[in-house]
C-alpha cells in the first residue's frame, strides 16, 4: 500500500515540482521578463479564486472564459463528428470512393488552423454578427475531422471477413449489417478518432479566438499579451492544459461505457 | 433425385492469367438426412467447397443445387458453423443466437423466439452461460454456441467447417460426442469439413477424401458402416473402422505424392559467398558482399 501511494502520488509532485524550480530559476537568470511562480500566482488569484466572476466583457473568473470556449468546441467538435464519421464509413466501404476522395483528404489535412480561420471569416462574411463564430466552428470542424475519418475508416476495412460472412450467411440486410454488425465491430477505432479529433478540436479553439478575439481562454490570453500582463499568460496555459486533460479522461470514460471490443 | 449435388464443380482464384485452380471437377450427392464427412489436407480447397454449397461464393464452372434449386446467395436454410466461431463479441451467447432467429423465423413473435432460443441453448448443454459474452467462454464453448445457432435457423442443411480445428484433443473429443447426439435427435443433413479421418469415421454415414491440391477432386465415397451408437473406445478394436482409416489414410498418401511426383523446380542459387561478419565491411574492407563470380584467384591448400 505505502509502495502505491508513493509512486502515483509522490513521484508526479515531484515532477511538477521540477517543473515549478525550472520556471522560478528561467524567470530569475535568462528570461527576465517571465513572471516568476509567485508573481503569477498573486496576479492570477482573483481569476481562479472567484472563478466565475463577471466584473466585464473579457475581465472575467477564468472558469467563466473556459466555458465560452467549451461552448464553441462542443458545437464545433459534435459538427465534426457528424460530417466525419458518415465520410470514415464511406471511405472505408468503397475502394472508388477512397480512390476518389483519399488525395484530396491527405492535402487537406496538413493544413493548419491558423490557415483555415481566414478562410472561414470569408465564407461567413455575409452573416453579419455572427461570421466569427461560424467561421470559428467551420475551423474546428474542418481541422478535428480528420482523425474521426481516417480511423473510422481503418475500423471498417479492419472488420473481420468472418463476421460479415455470418452476416451474409444470416441473410442481414445493408442496414443492419451496418447497424448491427459493422458500427459495433469499427466502435473502438471511432473512439479512438474521437480522441484525437476532441483533442484537436480544443487545440484549435484556443487559436480561433486568439485570431477574432472572442471571448474565452484563447481571447483572454491575447489580450492580456497586448496589455503586457504576462502573469494571465501562463495562467491561460495551465487552464488550457488542465481543460484538455479533462476532456481526454471524459472521452476516455465514455469509451469504457461503450465497448464492444 | 439426391438433396445436394454439386455437379462438374470447379473453381480457381487470380486473374486470368496467373489462375490457380483449386478445385477442379467435384461431384457430390446427398440424401436427406445423410452425415457426409469431407477429408482433406490443410489448403486443398475443403473451406472453397464449404462456401460453394453454402453459397458464400459462385462456381466458375458445375452447378451446386440444393432440392433442385440452383444456390446462389447464402441463406439461413443453409446453416454454417465456422472454423473461427464468428461470434459476433459485443452479443451475449442468447443474443447471438437470438439475432439468427430473427432472421430466420421473422413472423414469430417475441414469446416464440425467446422460447426458441432457450431451447437451443440448453440443447447444446449451455444455459448457464446465456448471459455471458464470448470472450468470457472458452473454445469449446464458443463453438457450442455456433452450433446452436446454426441449429436455431432449423436449417435445411448443416455445414461445419472444420469445427472443432481449433480445439484440443480433448475437448475435441467431448464435442464429437455432442455433435454425434445432437445429429441422433434431429437428423439433420450434415457436411462435416474435417482435416482428421477418424474424426470423420466417427462421426459420419459417408466419408470422402478430397486430393490434395491444386486442382482437388473428390475421391470415392467410403461407406461407413459401423453401428450407431458408436463407442469412442470400442472402435479402436473394430475391424471396420481400421480397414475404412486405412483405405482413406492411403489415398490421401498416395495423393500427396502422386502431387509432389509431378513438381519439379529449378533452385536458383544466390550469388553470394560467406563472410564474417564481426568484420568491418569498410573503411578499408569491401563495401559490398563478395559474389562468387567476382572471385577472380582462389587458393586452395592440399594436404
Amino acid at each position: 500500500m505505502k509502495r502505491f501511494r508513493f509512486d502515483s502520488l509522490i513521484l508526479p509532485l515531484i515532477g511538477f515540482a521540477l517543473v515549478v524550480a525550472a520556471w522560478y530559476l528561467s524567470s530569475s537568470t535568462w528570461a527576465k521578463e517571465l513572471p516568476s511562480p509567485s508573481k503569477t500566482w498573486e496576479a492570477s488569484r482573483d481569476y481562479v479564486l472567484k472563478p466565475f466572476e463577471k466584473r466585464g466583457e473579457m475581465d472575467q473568473g477564468i472558469l467563466r472564459f473556459t466555458w465560452y470556449s467549451l461552448q464553441l468546441v462542443a458545437k464545433g467538435y459534435f459538427l465534426a463528428l457528424v460530417i466525419g464519421t458518415p465520410i470514415g464509413f464511406l471511405l472505408g466501404l468503397s475502394a472508388t470512393f477512397t480512390r476518389i476522395f483519399d488525395p484530396i483528404i491527405q492535402i487537406l489535412r496538413p493544413v493548419s488552423p491558423l490557415a483555415w480561420l481566414p478562410l472561414g471569416l470569408v465564407l461567413f462574411m455575409g452573416a453579419g454578427k455572427s461570421a466569427s463564430e461560424l467561421g470559428a466552428l467551420f475551423t474546428i470542424a474542418i481541422c478535428s475531422m480528420w482523425p474521426t475519418v481516417l480511423n473510422t475508416a481503418v475500423g471498417v476495412r479492419a472488420v473481420p471477413q468472418d463476421y460479415l460472412n455470418v452476416a451474409r450467411v444470416l441473410k442481414l440486410s445493408r442496414s443492419k449489417t451496418l447497424f448491427k454488425v459493422l458500427i459495433p465491430a469499427t466502435l473502438p477505432y471511432m473512439f479512438t478518432g474521437f480522441r484525437l479529433s476532441l483533442g484537436i478540436a480544443w487545440l484549435v479553439i484556443v487559436a480561433a479566438e486568439m485570431l477574432t478575439g472572442r471571448p474565452g481562454v484563447g481571447g483572454f490570453l491575447w489580450q492580456e499579451y497586448n496589455a503586457l500582463v504576462y502573469e494571465h499568460i501562463i495562467l491561460c496555459i495551465l487552464t488550457i492544459g488542465f481543460v484538455g486533460f479533462g476532456l481526454d479522461r471524459l472521452m476516455s470514460l465514455i469509451e469504457g461505457r461503450f465497448k464492444t471490443g | 433425385m439426391p438433396f445436394l449435388a454439386l455437379q462438374g464443380v470447379s473453381k480457381g482464384f487470380g486473374p486470368t492469367n496467373q489462375r490457380t485452380e483449386v478445385l477442379h471437377d467435384v461431384h457430390l450427392s446427398l440424401e436427406k438426412g445423410e452425415f457426409v464427412a469431407i477429408v482433406g489436407y490443410s489448403g486443398a480447397g475443403k473451406t472453397t467447397l464449404l462456401n460453394l454449397i453454402a453459397g458464400l461464393s459462385r462456381p466458375d464452372s458445375g452447378t451446386v443445387t440444393l432440392n433442385d434449386l440452383e444456390i446462389t446467395s447464402p441463406g439461413p436454410d443453409r446453416g454454417v458453423v465456422f472454423q473461427n466461431y464468428s461470434l459476433l463479441p459485443w452479443l451475449t451467447v442468447a443474443e447471438n443466437i437470438r439475432l439468427a432467429v430473427d432472421q430466420a423465423f421473422p413472423n414469430w413473435s417475441a414469446a416464440r423466439k425467446e422460447q426458441h432460443v432457450e431451447q437451443h441453448i440448453s440443447k447444446v448443454n449451455l444455459l448457464p452461460a446465456r448471459d455471458r459474452k464470448p470472450a468470457q467462454l472458452s473454445g469449446g464453448m464458443r463453438q457450442r454456441v455456433s452450433l446452436a445457432r446454426a441449429l436455431a435457423m432449423d436449417p435445411q442443411i448443416l455445414l461445419l467447417d472444420e469445427p472443432l480445428g481449433a480445439l484440443d484433443a480433448l475437448t475435441r473429443a467431448t464435442l464429437q460426442d455432442e455433435i454425434s447426439r445432437i445429429w441422433q435427435e434431429n437428423q439433420k443433413t450434415v457436411v462435416l469439413i474435417t482435416n482428421d479421418p477418424d474424426e470423420g469415421i466417427y462421426l459420419a454415414d459417408r466419408i470422402i477424401p478430397l486430393t490434395a491440391g491444386p486442382r482437388a477432386t473428390l475421391g470415392p465415397s467410403i461407406p461407413v458402416e459401423i453401428p450407431r451408437p458408436r463407442d469412442r473406445r470400442a472402435l479402436n478394436h473394430d475391424p471396420h473402422f481400421k480397414a475404412i482409416r486405412r483405405q482413406v489414410f492411403d489415398f490421401m498418401l498416395a495423393s500427396r505424392s502422386a502431387n509432389r511426383v509431378a513438381i519439379t523446380r529449378k533452385l536458383v542459387l544466390p550469388d553470394l559467398e560467406p563472410e564474417d561478419l564481426e568484420q568491418p565491411r569498410y573503411p578499408l574492407g569491401r563495401r559490398t558482399p563478395l559474389r562468387r563470380h567476382e572471385i577472380k584467384r582462389e587458393t586452395v591448400e592440399l594436404p
